[in-house]
């Protein structure tokens, strides 16, 4: 029974109970509350800056202040940044990057997905000789700084005969996905349990019926946190997009990058910007609609740093 | 001999990408990158083997000197800073407060940008005569100046700022996961000792926290080793040479030099920069007790 019930039940409970309530404005809690807005003030400041630079006129950004509202909502800049923002070679906007970013997310996320998923199975559930060792060089590799590997890797693909198209951009993701993605399912697959696979083995099912049949569609929520991770470190990607991708394909950050930085003439900063916030705009999307899937997909990737 | 080849043989073959990732790209790849880094390879990697010419003129090349110099002050303050401010932020997230999930989403979303993203803002808010300065200066207050963008002497503190405002939140994210994962009867068992709070926290919970804090130190440790794509939109290595970072000499030496010799033994240095950080690690978690992930 709770203090409460019991004071209601009990007529001669007069008495107050329970540790006396505090009040709302302790110096404890000023503090803690003030801190917090602070760093909330610098956390969301770059946002609010972005967005209300878009929405500006030049004049209005020549003579006005930073902090400042936009006179009168104004999405000019956003078209230009679209459709006629000048990435160094040609003026047609972002619109060609954001196009090629999509088609380089989509085949990327789903065959390194796809390979990974491949990889966390065999190694649970069809353990071979070696595995473990391949799977520790794996983990230990991801850790290896992109520099290192990069040379040899622009060499091995020219010879493939695809470097500077998408399937090399493609190829480049699948490696360097692979170490946290199978991490990521070798561990969701070892805690499923074991007698499924062994029911499934004992009735003759082999290996690709099992995966396609019975730990695919069990492994819908690890397939959303591993989406959301890669999705958005592709979105985000700028090395490989600029080294593999080859001028034609440049993904959305790297032609954003030669708008704001090589542009010539006067720059428009608020083209600029409105080009930013439509950069970051799709990964800000996932991030909000995903909420906690988000944080578990960032905390399981985070050694892709 | 032949059954154990046959033996799980569509897993094998199933592997084939993993195992091929492993032995050509990161085994094959980095042993290719050292050995290269000790020919005299420039517009191509063919060159002929030359010992330690190629680190002996890295060392001697101001350019990197500064890069290596960058990376040492502003990976310090950014390791310190970050893990200060994320044991910081999650300590006060831990207070039972309300709006806890608001404080966390403002925190965490630069993470969800990318670098270049936060690179492009961070340049705008700091440009000397449109931005916070310009802006402030009009206002009246002629004297104020935030030009750290401009000046060689303070640009590593504007990638700081930058830096700072895209890791934080993740770090705390992780802190907070291991504050909450304290015992609550060690708390109690603090309180009736009379020990005050801070002190709790300094000496009992973040010694208990040292899983969490290696793996965020080895995380933004291996992460400041790559700082390349911020400093690009941010500074581009400016204003002069002043903000350049290893991954960008490697980068600009491989692809913009015609000199991939010294890029190949840039590239090598990061690697043993790497390898003295995770080495340790890896051989703490996991080599000792047999352990594993």
């Amino acid at each position: 029974m709770t203090g409460s019930e019991q004071s209601r039940n009990s007529a001669d409970a007069v008495e107050p109970r329970g540790p006396r309530p505090k009040p709302f404005f302790t110096p404890k809690k000023i503090m803690i509350y003030s801190t917090l807005i602070f760093f909330s003030l610098y956390f969301l400041f770059p946002l609010y800056i972005m967005v209300v630079t878009s929405l500006k006129t030049m004049p209005e950004i020549r003579f006005g202040n930073i902090f400042a509202l936009p006179g009168q909502i104004n999405f000019d800049a956003w078209a230009r940044a679209w459709t006629s923002a000048c990435t160094g070679l040609t003026c047609q906007g972002l619109s060609p990057g954001f196009w090629n970013s999509v088609k380089i997310t989509i085949p990327s996320t789903i065959v390194s997905i796809f390979i990974a998923a491949v990889n966390g199975y065999a190694l649970v559930n069809w353990r071979f000789k070696g595995a473990d060792f391949f799977f520790s060089v794996l983990i230990f590799g991801s850790f290896i700084p992109y520099q290192v590997m990069i040379y040899p890797l622009v060499i091995i693909t020219r010879e493939l005969g695809i470097f500077g198209s998408l399937q090399a951009v493609i190829l480049i993701h699948t490696i360097f996905g692979m170490p946290i993605l199978t991490l990521l399912f070798r561990n969701y697959f070892s805690a499923l349990p074991q007698e499924l696979f062994k029911a499934a083995r004992v009735d003759g099912a082999g290996f690709w019926r099992i995966f396609f049949e019975i730990m695919l569609p069990m492994s819908l929520p690890i397939f959303v946190v591993a989406i959301i991770l890669q999705v958005t470190g592709i979105w985000n990607d700028f090395l490989f997009g600029v080294i593999f991708a080859g001028t034609q394909n440049y993904p959305m950050t790297v032609q954003l990058n030669n708008i704001v930085n090589s542009a010539q003439g006067t720059p428009e900063y608020n083209v600029n910007m409105a080009a930013t916030v439509l950069t970051g705009m799709v990964p800000l999307i996932i991030y909000f609609v995903s909420g906690k899937l988000f944080v578990r997909g960032v905390a399981a990737g985070a050694v892709k740093g | 001999m032949k059954k154990t080849f046959l033996h799980n043989l569509p897993a094998k073959i199933a592997a084939i990408p993993m195992i091929a990732t492993v032995l050509i790209v990161f085994i094959g790849c980095t042993i290719w990158t050292v050995y290269y880094s000790f020919t005299n390879s420039r517009l191509l990697p063919t060159g002929k083997f030359v010992g330690f010419d190629q680190y002996e003129r890295l060392f001697a090349t101001s350019r990197w000197n500064i890069s290596v110099t960058n990376l040492l002050t502003y990976g310090s303050m950014s390791l310190v800073l970050t893990l200060s401010l994320g044991f910081l932020l999650a300590v006060l997230m831990d207070q039972k407060i309300r709006f806890e999930s608001a404080f966390r989403t403002i925190m965490l979303y630069p993470f969800a940008l990318s670098f270049i993203v936060t690179g492009l803002v961070w340049q705008w808010i700091m440009n000397p005569t449109l931005g916070l300065q310009g802006t402030m200066r009009r206002l009246g207050w002629e004297s104020f100046t935030f030009d750290w963008i401009a000046n060689p002497r303070m640009v590593l503190f504007a990638l700081l700022i930058a830096g700072l405002w895209q890791g934080v939140g993740f770090c705390m994210i992780l802190m907070l996961a291991g504050l909450r994962g304290v015992d609550e009867e060690i708390w109690k068992a603090a309180r009736v000792d009379g020990i005050p709070t801070w002190r709790t926290y300094i000496s009992i919970v973040l010694p208990m926290m040292r899983g969490v804090l290696v793996t965020a130190v080895v995380l933004i440790g291996s992460g400041i080793v790559r700082l390349y794509d911020l400093v690009v939109a941010l500074t581009n290595g400016g204003p002069g040479i002043s903000s350049e970072v290893p991954a960008k000499y490697v980068i600009n030496y491989m692809f913009g030099g015609g000199n991939i010799g010294q890029g190949l033994a840039a590239a090598t240095m990061m690697l043993l920069t790497v390898l003295i950080i995770v080495i340790p690690w890896a051989y703490l978690e996991f080599g000792g007790k047999g352990r594993r992930t």
